[in-house]
């Protein structure tokens, strides 16, 4: 079993391949303790309701609003944040396409994206818009977005995604 | 972020989980359960729900199955939406949830979180109603299973202590011809103006609405009136709309009227679906 | 002339900040972090008009953590950036739902969050004004009982005591009254839409602390550092040289970040700790809310033509919902007049503006600032006047673009340079959304009806009237250049623009380029705001001031180490050398510090170029009729949309989209394009979706993204169509105009044009959700 207290306590968290001690109240969100704790800040708090998806991570692959979780659910699973990717080519991709703007919502979109093409590489429009609908952007309008999505599982379709 | 503080428990077996919450009621403390957490969070952030505890019931194996069991299929109460969807055992019951919230919040949405939510759509409900699913239950007075048409009106009406573990489709109904709609107010991701979930029963339509009323429903009345014969479909459609249990809401998804509208939009589409239509 | 291989603008330049931004690593106001800070929450109205009887803040003191409570008492007064009206925490009584009454600053941010909501306030409700045309009744409660008290910032800002109208602007151009008497065609219509709001992804935050020595230090997600400064100093009396501003990279701001809200409350929040660096970050219903949105509309247009179709008389009312308090709101009142005809000649012209109050969150500056608003009432209007004329709505169009030798409703002269080619735009997006006259409305095999809409805009830049960029350019030893300006980087790809204007003047590798991308008022030259479009021009004209300046320090020290005259020389490709004979010269890392002489001796020191730019000739607009000359230039375009329309239920959508803007000479054509694509995004996504929905008592219903939708991945058009044309601006830098607001400017009422032609029901009001227009049909079959 596990408990957490109404005080304080020290957990692990399994963080981009790495086994990280955080202080965590039961209260707080995955959210929180990554952008408070360990300095992880890319995953982005905008709405803390679920609504946008800038707050994705990777939690055992799949994609997660981490401020839907509370940090003492996630002590024993795998959490992938972007700053765990590095320079994949998904990232490229984006940069290519000229997918991003303000950039504060493309963590997220390159955590879901980068979900989406492990799991169905094949992914077809319906899929895609399934999935990346979990993620607003203001900026952009989409269009970039889609494409790089869309070249990103044209690439990797019999590779790796990062 | 959640202003209060609370304890948090995540037993290993149903057991355990009895008793920890017996163990927190007697020190009068408001317990609640947790499954995906997604509600208890969202709703807590804005001081709209209140805990001294969650048990969390992801740890318990029995709220996690999702296989078929003979002539059974068996759905733990914790397991997220996607999940479900991705195992296909229950096509109707996939189709519907996949229509609820967006895709990533599904990878942590579980049935059985969304069958007790505080929202008045609990649209996974809907399948399970005319698939007419038993649940089993556990709490202090040990465990039972029983017809969801027992225990479900308006809400699932359990007592205190007692909690979902798993949900029971008989087979027969994973064969049927099934139809599933959700009309929002403008985008995909919404919530419902109205949802429906139906099948073919031999050659009778069951449905279950939610969106339309303050809570989700299936009503043997509106079937008959879809099933009648002798009517004509918008005949059917009239009259099951005049037998709607209760006023349709007025909020600020729709108003009444346009939701009238929807409803008989959605009911003529579900027929078609079911090639209901001319029969 | 030989090719310039260094040659940057009008190339597609990859973004400096996209690679940091995929990485993740880019920090925003909110990722900054720092030991001891403490967090301020706030605690807001649950009343949208009331008096405060007593705010009790026994309990919340309880919490632990818990260091200091502001309430408005200890700061009862007012401020704004136009009329100060605004307590920035509320005394005496509220004037909207989710106002700011009291700041708890504790230790975490849940301690004071969960002081915040121990907070008792005591109201005495107020009767509720709850829309524009309530707030204009000569007997509607008043929601400021002394408006006519209040300092006025900028001069030309005029409430109504005794009434809920915060502003009058008045066009007054010919003689209206004859004019429409001759008229042989008329049309009179009414528009409306309910506030709505930006929603830029990141949500606002500031971290504000007080050093011992008295100086401000703000951190800030703000598109005006420099009027943060101002509002600290003029309110809070603290010397402007010890405020220092500093601006990281921000998540979207869309106009509502160009307005000062959180900085005055972290301040007092750090202030009643003893200076200590406090941080007050909104959650997303704060950032919806309590925070200033968009504004709403009513606005009546009547338009009269000759039997040929010219416009001859237009008269226009507009009632601007702002909300409780003018801010930006005012300034937008003044926006609508002047461009009220939108790009249309018109001799006669009369337009009544208002900036009503109401108890509704208050509004700010919204892309496009009263253009896309106006648009849509006069763009619906163009196309009501064409069905009744009976003409093509883009021939009607056609014959009234304004052009050169015209004159705008303030009486500005147009001429070649200041206004683009409004008739080129028509004809372009005419050809590139397909637009046949035959067959406007086309039914498809599948019962549904696919029709198009177009409409026109124009929009001027009202800046102040001294509004002003400076920029640096700073030599390093290896000849590359620092170049620091205070515009920001909001996601539009400002400061890959100016990148590429110092490339291109100084015939330099963009990547020899290196833009600092924060902004810190303390080194950054001043910089009026980074708003209105303007930044290309501002800081454009500032940025090539600076490079030339440069260019002419390199000549001179190049002079001395080449032995030659200034005359002589020319500078490119991280050299300079001889006119004469380019293979004698020098390398700019050899004389980027200065020029050292075999000896030792050394002469002229680093190069730092510096360059400034400041609008000339602007003047602002006449109290009773509006003559003036208040922007440098007016940009125009066309807009067109797609749309399939399902007769069965009234739902829709949008196929496609067009965009011709005539911006004068594209900088980056792929970042223009982006800007475009995120405009005609927002502008579908306002038109077709969003609003607030209040109550009676004037609750916001929808204060979260769940409830308040914004357009999603795969709701947008199918395809998005960007065409520019290029009509130089003598002015602007290498002949651009701004860009950054337009593409939504003529969304609304090109979406709304093509609905009401598939649902043959004219759609006036907004957003176009299907429950909107089957009621609109269903009225009509009344
Ligand atoms: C972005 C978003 C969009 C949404 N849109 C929709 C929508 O369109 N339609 C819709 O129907 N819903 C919608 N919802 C609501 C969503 O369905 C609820 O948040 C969800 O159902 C809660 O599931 P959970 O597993 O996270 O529940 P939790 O938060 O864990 O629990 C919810 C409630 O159920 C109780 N509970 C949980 N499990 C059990 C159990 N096994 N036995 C007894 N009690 C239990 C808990 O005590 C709690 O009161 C949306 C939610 C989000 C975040
Ligand atoms: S912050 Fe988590 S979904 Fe918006
Ligand atoms: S790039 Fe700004 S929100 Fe997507």
């Amino acid at each position: 079993m596990i408990t957490n207290g109404t005080s304080k306590t020290v957990v692990k968290l399994h963080v981009n391949g790495e086994t990280r001690d955080v202080m965590i109240r039961s209260a707080d969100t995955l959210l929180q303790t990554l952008r408070e704790q360990l300095g992880l800040t890319a995953a982005k708090r905008a709405c803390q309701n679920g609504d946008c998806g800038a707050c994705t991570v990777l939690v055992n692959g799949e994609p997660t609003h981490s401020c839907l979780s509370l940090s003492i659910e996630s002590v024993d699973q795998h959490i992938t944040t972007i700053e765990g990717f590095n320079n994949s080519f998904i990232q490229q991709e984006f940069v290519d396409k000229w997918a991003i703007q303000c950039g504060f919502c493309t963590p997220g979109f390159i955590l879901n994206c980068y979900a989406l093409a492990n799991k169905h590489p094949n992914a077809d429009d319906a899929t895609i818009e399934e999935w990346m609908q979990s993620n607003l952007c203001r900026c952009t309008g989409y269009q970039e977005i889609k494409e790089a999505v869309k070249s990103v599982l044209q690439k990797h379709a019999g590779g790796s995604v990062s | 972020m959640i202003p209060f503080d609370f304890d948090y428990y995540r037993p290993d077996s149903i057991s355990e989980a009895v008793q920890i919450y017996e163990t927190l009621a007697k020190q009068s403390k408001k317990v609640l359960f947790y499954s995906g957490g997604t509600e208890f969070i969202t709703f807590s952030r804005i001081n709209q729900l209140y805990a001294d505890a969650v048990i969390d019931l992801k740890g318990i194996p029995e709220c996690n199955t999702l296989e078929m069991q003979g002539e059974q299929i068996v759905i733990g109460a914790a397991v997220s939406l996607n999940k479900i969807t991705e195992s296909n055992l229950f096509p109707l019951l996939g189709q519907t949830i996949k229509k609820i919230a967006d895709h990533t919040s599904r990878n942590k949405i579980t049935i059985g979180g969304n069958l007790h939510s505080r929202l008045i759509y609990r649209e996974s409900v809907l399948p399970l109603l005319v698939a007419e699913a038993e649940v089993r239950l556990a709490g202090s007075e040990g465990e039972t299973t029983v017809q969801l048409e027992e225990i479900f009106n308006q809400q699932l009406s359990t007592s205190p202590g007692q909690f979902l573990v798993q949900i029971i489709v008989p087979k027969t109904y994973t064969d049927s011809p099934f139809a599933s709609f959700k009309k929002t107010k403008m985008s995909k991701v919404g919530y419902p103006i109205v949802s429906i979930a139906a099948i073919l029963k031999n050659k009778q339509i069951r449905a279950a609405l939610s969106g339309v009323c303050e809570y989700p429903f299936r009503s043997v009345e509106i079937e008959a009136a879809l099933n009648d014969s002798s009517l004509s479909i918008e005949e059917k459609i009239e009259k099951a709309v005049t037998l709607l249990p209760s006023q349709i809401i007025d909020d600020i998804q729709a108003s009444s009227d346009y939701r009238e509208f929807v409803l008989k939009n959605t009911l003529h589409e579900t027929m078609e679906a079911l090639g209901a239509a001319h029969g | 002339m030989l090719d310039n291989p260094w040659m940057s603008v009008g190339k597609p330049e990859p973004r400096i900040d996209a690679v940091e931004k995929a990485a993740g690593t880019v920090r925003y106001t909110a990722d900054y972090t720092a030991p001891g800070l403490l967090h301020a929450k706030l605690a807001t109205s649950t009343k949208a008009h009331a008096k405060i009887k007593s705010i009790d803040v026994t309990e919340a003191w309880k919490i632990p953590g818990v260091r200091a409570i502001v309430t408005g008492k200890m700061f009862p007064f007012h401020i704004g950036p136009i009329l100060a009206d605004r307590p920035p925490l509320a005394f005496e009584k509220v004037r909207y739902f989710g106002e700011p009454l009291a700041i708890v600053v504790a230790d975490h941010e849940y301690q004071a969050k969960q002081a915040a909501g121990l907070i008792k306030v005591e109201y005495e409700p107020l009767p509720v004004v709850n829309s524009v045309r309530e707030a204009f009744q000569s007997n509607a409660p008043l929601i400021h009982e002394n408006s006519g008290q209040y300092i006025k910032i900028i001069s030309n800002v005029y409430p109504v005591q005794g009434t809920n109208i915060g502003s009058h602007i008045k066009i007054r151009k010919g003689d209206i009254i004859t004019a429409w008497e001759n008229c042989d065609y008329k049309v009179k219509e009414t528009y409306s839409f309910n506030l709505s709001d930006h929603v830029a992804l990141e949500p606002r935050c500031t971290l504000v602390e007080i050093n011992p020595a008295g100086k401000v230090v703000v951190h800030s997600t703000t598109q005006s550092p420099f009027t943060i400064k101002k509002v600290l100093n003029q309110f809070f009396n603290i010397e402007v040289g010890n405020i220092i501003v500093h601006v990281p990279l921000i998540g979207g701001a869309f106009g509502g970040k160009g307005t000062v809200q959180l900085e005055p409350l972290a301040y007092l929040a750090s202030k009643a700790v003893g200076g200590k660096m406090v941080k007050l970050e909104y959650d997303r219903e704060e950032d919806l809310i309590t925070a200033p949105g968009h504004i709403g509309l009513e606005a009546t247009i009547a338009l009269g033509t000759n039997k040929s179709g010219k416009l001859l008389a237009a008269q226009y009312t507009y009632l601007i919902d702002s909300g409780a308090y003018t801010d930006q709101a005012a300034g937008i009142t003044r926006a609508m007049a002047l461009d009220c005809t939108g790009p249309y000649d018109i001799a006669n012209v009369w337009c009544d503006s208002y900036c009503m109050y109401t108890n509704h969150p208050y509004a700010t500056s919204f892309r496009g600032y009263a253009h896309p608003e106006l648009t849509f009432a006069v763009e619906r209007t163009m196309d009501q006047l064409a069905k009744r004329l009976n003409f093509d709505p883009v021939e009607l169009r056609k014959i009234n673009a304004i052009k050169p030798g015209n004159s705008s409703p303030t009486r500005t002269m147009l001429n070649a340079n200041n206004i683009g080619d409004v008739v080129q735009c028509i004809d372009r997006a005419k050809e590139l959304i397909g637009w046949d006259e035959n067959s406007l409305r086309k039914k498809t095999t599948d019962g549904k009806v696919r029709t198009k809409g177009i409409s026109t805009f124009w929009k001027t830049s009202t800046t102040a009237t001294n509004a002003q960029s400076g920029a640096i350019l700073k030599f390093e030893a290896d000849g590359s250049v620092n170049l620091n300006c205070a515009a920001i980087e909001l996601g539009q790809g400002t400061k890959t623009i100016l990148a590429q204007m110092v490339a291109e003047r100084l015939k330099m590798d963009i990547n020899k380029v290196h833009v600092t991308m924060e902004v810190n008022t303390q080194t950054d030259p001043h910089q009026w705001r980074t708003v209105a479009s303007s930044t290309t021009f501002l800081a454009g004209r500032a940025v090539m001031n600076a490079a030339d300046d440069a260019i002419s320090q390199l000549k001179r020290t190049a002079a001395t180490a080449l032995q030659c005259s200034m005359e002589d020389l020319e500078v490119g490709g991280g050299r300079v050398y001889l006119k004469s004979s380019p293979e004698y010269g020098v390398k700019i890392e050899d004389i980027a510090l200065g020029y050292k002489y075999p000896n030792g001796h050394a002469v002229e020191g680093q190069v730092v170029g510096h360059g400034r730019y400041i609008q000339r000739h602007l003047t602002p607009m006449d109290k009773d009729t509006g003559f003036g000359k208040p922007g440098p230039w007016w940009s125009v375009g066309t807009q067109a949309v797609e749309v399939e329309w399902d007769p069965k239920d009234c739902t829709y959508t949008i196929l496609k989209a067009v965009t011709v803007l005539d911006g004068g000479k594209i900088i980056n054509p792929m970042t223009a394009v982006q800007q475009m694509r995120g405009g005609m995004y927002l502008g579908l996504s306002f038109a077709s979706q969003e609003a607030f929905l209040f109550d009676s008592h004037g609750t916001v219903l929808n204060p979260q993204l769940r409830t308040y939708q914004i357009m999603r991945f795969g709701e947008q058009p199918a395809d998005y169509i960007v065409d520019f044309i290029q009509t130089p601006a003598a002015d602007g830098p290498y002949g651009a105009r701004g860009i950054g607001e337009y593409g939504v400017i003529g969304m609304a009422g090109a979406l709304a044009n093509a609905l009401s032609r598939a649902a043959e029901v004219e759609l006036n009001h907004l957003p176009l959700i299907p429950e909107r227009i089957w009621k609109t049909r269903k009225e009509m079959q009344k």
